[in-house]
């Protein structure tokens, strides 16, 4: 299919609640990013400029703390709807957790990964992915790392004198070294090779939408995910899973959206990479 | 019977004369001088001659009467001793006698016959001086009456009269004799005192010998005289002792007598026997010195300055008479060496006004100050009294409008001390813009909302001893910083004193640091304005290096370097004031005390709680080890994330770049065999 042209009805990957998921991370994680992040480099000027702007410490704060309800929100609406979608389609975790749609790393996985490695260096041909690719599982898992190491640790910071009727006090001086280089690992990850893995890949410039739109086009499906587009066919389920695409005005300011979201994180990215480069104490 | 009566009354009125006559009688031949007795009484054998008025003798040819009147003789107080008791070497000498020698009273008056020996007239005495007076030229001879009594010839009311003999215009010692006063006897009679004596009849003013001594008449050359400049005030305030509440400079110190020399002395104001309650009466009235210096035009001839003095100012200044004000000083209180027996007695002004002469006290710190050493150096830049207080318009730092008014004074510093001022371009030193700095500190806005009780430049500085802070004796030299603020902050002197930042409790020998180096000198702020709140890290910082540093590596201090004034700054844990060391008790932050000191902002923070490091570091491997393990545990994971995810990344890269033309050479073969209908954005 050529380029600029869009096929009547599009292919679903991503539920309307697994879009709107991702949306209110992006915001939630973008808020958490800029507002924790002026307190991590706030001997840099940066931060006191984006301090002001956020409306002063104080609300930055409040900011940092309404987004990481949001958050965690976000991440208990999926784990509901995990169960849901297993009392609905799989019956058991382990039919869940085990069966082809899975974010579950497998063996098949590991081959891919290696495939892949092999493909780069042009030692073979890019191996047939599945629905889920493997890196894309690695994003998967990081988010649930990130929102048990950095949730855990934030809610202790947000409430240190009942936390510290357990622990000691000085586990506060810890928890705040652990809060913030895992966000600034999540941060950077997500803002560098999330960005380029998922959005930015060249052959998909200038973006992909599809988190955003929930649909991609046929030729791409089959195109990057061979494998789960072959099975489909076969099991006939593939015209059960084509919609109409949506409206031009609808992709674009969809499009600007993620531009906007885009730029925030590479700025941040570039902010990082200065303060921890040239300011860095 | 009535009839009877009045025979009687007759009778008895009769028989009182007769009595009366005889007893009058007796008492006559009893009393009365009669030439049996007259033997008897002393002196009455040299009478028998002396008594004769015509008696007389031939002296350097000169006819001398010999006459001694033996009445008044006898009422002396030399009557009861007899001719002999003076005249001794007459004693047992035939008649008639030679001569007799001159009579020694000292014999008798020793102290007086030796204090008149030293004084200028026993002096000339010894020389020969025919003119120079002696016992008898005041006292007279036969007819001595004591001091007291009226008739004496030294009796006060006489005294001017007996020294006018001499002292008075015309005489031979007047005219003869270097007497540098003229007029004496007219010019003592108009003063006040003789005014008193000899026209009121006040017997205790003073007489001549009030002043000079009875018999010690020294020049006032001579040192020891009571009319000497270093004695005369000792002389004048032995009636006048209460004359300090007036020249104030001699209430502490008795200067008068101690530095006679650099002072005026009571004659230089109140001339010698011209003294009038008002001595500038006499020419040298305000009213004298306006005939002139009311004029506006009136300008110096030796270099054209101004010499109007505006009266209604003078009036309205603190040294006139206006109710409320201090007392009325007139013009040659201040110029005070003019002369009044010139026309212009101001002609002999050589000096400018000094204000020590009643402010005495004043000057004398001053003269210590910066100011008054410079001025002590000539320095054309330095400030004496008049450039702060003014001239003739002086007024009360009571009194709004004076440019010493708390309210004025800042204005008044700023005249030398505004950067780029005379005073302010010789500073050498680290305040800068002091007066702006003021004007916007704490002090200085209470100031201008009219807290007149508020720190000024003077309040720290002081007024008169102002000297710089290197000065050990200045008042905002380091060691003296608390008490000068804790004159008006005393419960935060006290705390002060008993911090650690107190010598006296740290032992440090190295500087430590009081009031201003943590509120500054002059720019002073509300310590609960943000401005101060947020400065007071890096001011602690300034000593307290490392654990500042640290201070900025934990929440409190990253959230306060993005301006959040609301957390804990280093007082607010440590104390201001009474910061200790935290080993000490007495501590906010002692174990005791830490929950507490927490716990004004973490309601409900425990002992543990109080654990939180807020000075830790990760990058201190001893002293915070799990710190740093867990800073470097994530540093690493973190660099190996990136690491795998960023190589994984630009290994995609070229392969990606290479799909992308493939897929653009595909577009392009579809495109040449059909027209594409665009419905997406044309960016591709």
């Amino acid at each position: 299919m050529p380029k600029g042209e869009v096929a009547e009805r599009q292919f679903i990957r991503f539920s309307r609640l697994q879009r709107i998921l991702h949306i209110c991370m992006i915001v939630s994680f973008m808020s958490l990013a800029l507002t924790g992040l002026t307190l991590k480099f706030s001997y840099t000027k940066w931060a006191a400029v984006l301090s002001h702007l956020l409306g002063g410490f104080e609300n930055a704060g409040y900011i940092h703390r309404s987004a990481a309800v949001v958050m965690f929100g976000v991440f208990i609406t999926h784990l509901v709807d995990l169960y849901r979608l297993k009392k609905r389609e799989h019956g058991t975790w382990r039919a869940l957790l085990l069966g082809p749609g899975s974010m579950m790393p497998n063996r098949r996985d590991l081959a891919e990964l290696v495939g892949t490695l092999k493909w780069f260096v042009g030692l073979g041909e890019r191996p047939a992915y599945g629905r889920w690719t493997y890196w894309e599982k690695f994003d998967y898992f990081a988010v649930f790392w990130g929102i048990a190491i950095i949730g855990s640790t934030g809610l202790t910071l947000w409430f240190p004198v009942f936390f510290t009727r357990f622990i000691p006090g000085s586990f506060l001086n810890v928890a705040t070294i652990i809060h913030s280089d895992e966000a600034l690992l999540a941060t950077g990850f997500i803002f560098t090779v999330h960005f380029f893995n998922t959005h930015l890949r060249p052959e998909k410039f200038p973006m992909d939408i599809t988190v955003f739109t929930g649909r991609m086009e046929l030729e791409e499906l089959k195109r990057d995910k061979p494998r789960e587009y072959e099975a489909l066919v076969a099991s006939g389920e593939l015209e059960g899973k084509m919609e109409e695409a949506y409206p031009a005005i609808v992709t674009r300011t969809i499009r600007a959206f993620a531009w906007g979201a885009l730029a925030v994180g590479f700025s941040i990215v570039l902010w990082i990479i200065y303060a921890m480069l040239f300011a860095y104490r | 019977m009535a009839e009877t009566k009045v025979v009687r009354r007759k009778f008895c009125a009769g028989l009182r004369i007769i009595v009366a006559t005889l007893v009058a009688t007796v008492f006559f031949l009893l009393f009365s001088g009669s030439p049996g007795r007259a033997a008897d009484q002393p002196g009455a054998e040299c009478l028998a001659c002396h008594g004769d008025k015509t008696m007389s003798t031939t002296r350097a040819g000169k006819t001398v009467s010999l006459y001694v009147d033996g009445k008044k003789f006898a009422t002396s107080v030399h009557g009861s001793f007899g001719c002999t008791g003076c005249h001794a070497d007459l004693e047992g000498k035939d008649l008639p006698h030679e001569t007799p020698a001159r009579v020694k009273c000292g014999t008798c008056h020793a102290t007086e016959q030796e204090q008149h020996a030293r004084s200028l007239h026993g002096k000339a005495v010894a020389r020969g001086d025919a003119l120079a007076p002696r016992c008898v030229s005041c006292h007279g001879n036969h007819d001595i009456s004591p001091v007291k009594d009226p008739r004496s010839a030294v009796a006060p009311m006489k005294v001017p009269f007996v020294c006018g003999q001499c002292h008075r215009e015309g005489t031979p010692v007047s005219r003869n004799r270097p007497i540098p006063q003229d007029n004496i006897l007219e010019n003592y009679s108009e003063s006040i005192h003789g005014e008193a004596l000899l026209k009121k009849g006040l017997s205790v003013a003073p007489t001549c010998a009030t002043c000079h001594t009875p018999h010690l008449i020294l020049p006032h050359t001579d040192p020891a005289s009571s009319i000497a400049r270093r004695n005369i005030a000792a002389t004048c305030t032995k009636c006048h002792s209460q004359i300090e509440t007036v020249h104030r400079k001699v209430i502490r110190g008795e200067l008068w007598e101690k530095q006679a020399n650099v002072l005026p002395a009571c004659p230089d104001c109140h001339q010698p026997h011209k003294i009038r309650n008002v001595f500038y009466a006499q020419g040298m009235a305000d009213a004298d010195c306006m005939r002139c210096h009311a004029d506006e035009k009136l300008r110096r001839a030796r270099d054209g300055k101004s010499m109007y003095v505006n009266g209604t100012e003078v009036n309205h200044s603190r040294h006139s008479e206006e109710p409320g004000r201090l007392r009325n000083v007139a013009c040659s209180q201040c110029h005070s060496e003019v002369n009044a027996s010139r026309v212009r007695p101001c002609e002999t002004i050589i000096h400018a006004v000094d204000c020590t002469a009643c402010h005495d006290e004043i000057g004398k710190q001053y003269v210590t100050s910066i100011h008054g050493q410079l001025n002590g150096k000539n320095d054309p830049n330095a400030p004496t009294c008049k450039e702060c207080h003014g001239t003739h318009g002086i007024l009360g730092k009571q009194d709004p409008l004076s440019s010493t008014f708390a309210t004025n004074v800042p204005a008044l510093c700023a005249r030398c001390h505004r950067e780029g001022q005379k005073a302010a371009v010789r500073y050498t030193g680290l305040q800068h813009e002091i007066i702006g700095n003021y004007t916007e500190s704490i002090h200085g806005t209470l100031l201008k909302n009219g807290l007149t009780v508020t720190a000024t430049c003077t309040s720290c500085h002081t007024a008169h001893q102002i000297l710089p802070r290197t000065d050990p004796a200045s008042s905002v030299n380091a060691n003296n910083v608390p008490t000068t603020c804790g004159r008006c902050h005393h419960g935060i002197e006290a705390q002060f004193e008993n911090s650690i930042h107190a010598k006296r409790v740290s032992g440090f020998s190295k500087p430590l640091p009081v009031c201003n180096d943590c509120h500054t000198a002059h720019a002073i702020h509300r310590t609960d304005e943000n401005s101060f709140r947020l400065n007071v890290m890096t001011t602690c910082g300034r000593c307290h290096e490392q654990i500042a540093e640290t201070y900025f590596d934990t929440y409190h201090g990253k959230v306060s370097k993005l301006g959040y004034t609301k957390a804990a700054k280093c007082y607010d844990c440590h104390g201001a004031h009474d910061v200790l060391a935290v080993a000490d008790p007495r501590s906010h932050l002692s174990r005791a005390n830490v929950a507490a000191t927490c716990g004004k902002c973490h309601a409900g923070a425990t002992r543990r709680f109080a654990g939180y490091l807020t000075h830790a570091t990760h990058h201190d491997p001893k002293k915070y080890p799990f710190l740093f393990y867990t800073f470097w545990g994530m540093t690493m994971l973190l660099l190996v994330t990136f690491v795998v995810g960023g190589m994984h990344t630009l290994l995609w890269l070229p392969r990606a770049f290479q799909m992308r033309r493939e897929l653009r050479a595909a577009e392009a073969e579809h495109a040449a065999t059909e027209t594409p209908a665009s419905k997406e954005s044309p960016d591709a």
